[in-house]
């Protein structure tokens, strides 16, 4: 950014103080940034959550490496994170862009959507819970055999269940992000569109998609982020199991730092999680190109 | 680059609107009416409204009628017993604390997200970079991989078992997504806007609560809104952070219910949805500031 006359030049530089941000930074070092690096220091000593914290090298690091549940617990989160996407990410976007709509039943609908937003984890986890029930949910109800399985006692139907109720929580929010985005897109490339003859299809490809490519980057990282977040939902739901069916990684952590007591195994643990984390959020970025606020004003 | 090889002139830019009116007439107008996608909404709506009516009609059941009538239908005779049984189970007390723990750490996250934002976006100084690249990362790392040193911290300071536990991190863990939103619309005012205050003598801190909070409150109102759903829903933190029933905010004890109603589910469902009643009736009288808001703040 630049400016020509020379005293707007000297308001830019005088600037608000610093001090203004020290309040945010604070506590974001104290609760976030400290805790970040205490994950890391912590992965090398062991301790039970409540006694003495003793140095103890690598020998949580070997435990945790050598525990075939870790390797489990890092191919259920891979498979939930993939499916979750995969279900969630066109559902969404159809669903953005049936919403962004003018029509009156469709703002009406999007309202409706919107409801799994305001039940917490814990509370839709013990709704699904009570629905899938074989003998007194939804199978029974509607007299359908097919839909009368142990949907969570079956180690195979259990992570599609997962990744079912995941969807049913989190479409809606990312379907507001894709409505938004949706509006977004100046009236006059479909106007245009509309006069070379182009159908609705091809001004969905041509049009809408290329138009919310920043918002599909969005979306997909906080989604794919998001994926390793998925504790409370899995923890009332199915508390990792049957078996280690639907352990993932944070739940792991969860169990093995609070139940199994091994907080220095509990802290490897977190400290895989942070490295995924961020290298999976670089590499959406970097798929998604940089500087998308330049670019996203260029489209338009 | 356009954005950068514009030529600077004070060109009066407008401030966008949050809420935008929807832009652009829908091509479906001019295509007949899209079937398919209108059966995909309703068929996402069923999805979406199948379990809510499942869990309101069971909770209204008395124990017997669970288990003898269909589970789909309305019970032939409705009984608010479930409620009751719930309220005289300490329902009001979770629900305070849910409430002191949800404004407790909302509104000191707004103050100091806002103050950072509008330190980033007016000030020029290398120290103020450095702290939005922070923040940025922030946003990339699952920060609850940090549970186990933030029990230590919280054990460590006296702070098990209280709200306050819950409070500090959860205000911590707020900032990222506040300063990015906040920041993203503050980018959004006018320059001329604050140099013209500038000229009448105005102070950083007036400019800051007389300019830009006026003229991003859109963002602020959505920020609020997306922390309070957060923090309300919040389960990891509680699970970990405190024991008692003193301390107990709703998420937790819809999971405690669980456990000591174990086999009454009409109950545990009345539960579920006494503790989603409160955010019903916000999202009911705010529906449309809170679709907008939320449209506009993520899709920027």
């Amino acid at each position: 950014m630049s400016t020509t006359s020379g005293s707007s030049r000297r308001a830019l530089q005088q600037g608000p103080s610093g001090w203004l941000a020290a309040p945010a930074l604070a506590f974001f070092l104290l609760f976030a940034i400290i805790p970040l690096i205490g994950v890391l220091f912590l992965s090398f000593t062991s301790w039970d959550g409540l006694g003495e914290i003793k140095l103890d090298g690598l020998s949580s690091w070997t435990t945790v490496l050598t525990d075939p549940v870790t390797g489990n617990a890092l191919l259920v989160t891979a498979k939930i994170m993939f499916f979750s996407f995969i279900v969630q990410a066109p559902i969404s976007l159809l669903l953005g862009v049936f919403t962004a709509g003018g029509q009156k039943y469709r703002a009406a609908l999007a309202v409706l959507y919107f409801v799994p937003l305001l039940l917490s984890s814990a509370a839709v986890a013990i709704a699904f819970k009570a629905l899938l029930d074989p003998n007194f949910g939804l199978g029974a109800g509607l007299g359908l055999p097919f839909l009368a399985q142990d949907w969570l006692g079956d180690s195979d139907l259990v992570l599609f269940v997962v990744v079912f109720v995941i969807a049913w929580q989190f479409v809606p929010f990312h379907t507001l992000i894709y409505q938004g985005g949706v509006r977004q897109i100046p009236g006059s490339l479909y106007e245009a569109a509309q006069i070379d003859g182009a159908g609705r299809i091809q001004q969905f490809f041509n049009i809408t998609l290329p138009q919310l490519k920043y918002t599909i980057i969005t979306s997909s990282t906080l989604m794919v982020v998001g994926s390793l977040a998925y504790f409370d939902l899995v923890f009332v739901l199915t508390g990792g199991g049957p078996g280690y069916a639907t352990r993932l990684l944070p739940l792991h952590m969860y169990l093995t730092g609070f139940k199994a007591n091994d907080m220095g195994a509990a802290s490897a643990l977190g400290v895989i999680l942070v490295v995924i984390g961020v290298a999976l959020a670089l590499l959406l970025q970097r798929l998604g190109g940089k500087n998308r606020n330049a670019s996203q004003l260029e489209g338009a | 680059m356009a954005s950068l090889t514009q030529i600077p002139v004070p060109s009066p830019t407008p401030v966008r609107p949050a809420a935008r009116p929807r832009p652009r007439t829908k091509a479906s107008g001019r295509f007949g009416p899209n079937v398919l996608g209108g059966l995909g909404g309703w068929l996402w709506l069923a999805i979406i409204i199948v379990p809510v009516y499942y869990v309101v009609v069971t909770s209204l059941k008395n124990q017997a009628g669970f288990f003898t009538s269909n589970p789909m239908m309305p019970p032939a005779e409705p009984t608010m017993d479930n409620y009751k049984l719930v309220l005289e189970n300490d329902f009001a007390r979770y629900f305070a604390n849910s409430l002191i723990v949800t404004v407790g750490s909302v509104v000191p996250a707004l103050l100091v997200s806002f103050m950072a934002a509008y330190a980033i976006v007016r000030g020029k100084s290398r120290f103020l970079g450095w702290t939005n690249n922070l923040f940025l990362l922030g946003l990339a790392i699952p920060l609850h991989a940090t549970i186990i040193p933030i029990y230590w911290m919280i054990t460590r300071a006296h702070l098990y078992d209280t709200l306050l536990a819950l409070i500090l991190p959860s205000v911590a863990f707020a900032i990222p997504i506040s300063v990015l939103i906040l920041s993203n619309f503050m980018r959004d005012v006018p320059n001329e806007l604050f140099e013209s205050m500038r000229l009448d003598g105005c102070s950083d801190w007036a400019m800051m609560w007389r300019l830009a909070l006026p003229m991003t409150r859109p963002a602020v109102v959505t920020v609020g809104i997306y922390n309070a759903l957060g923090v309300w829903n919040g389960f990891l933190f509680p699970l970990i952070l405190t024991q008692s029933p003193d301390t107990r905010v709703l998420p937790l004890s819809l999971w405690t219910f669980q456990g000591e109603f174990s086999v009454n589910i009409p109950a545990v469902l009345a539960a579920v949805v006494l503790a989603t009643l409160p955010l019903l009736v916000v999202y009911v009288m705010a529906r449309r500031q809170l679709l907008s808001g939320l449209t506009a703040g993520f899709s920027k």
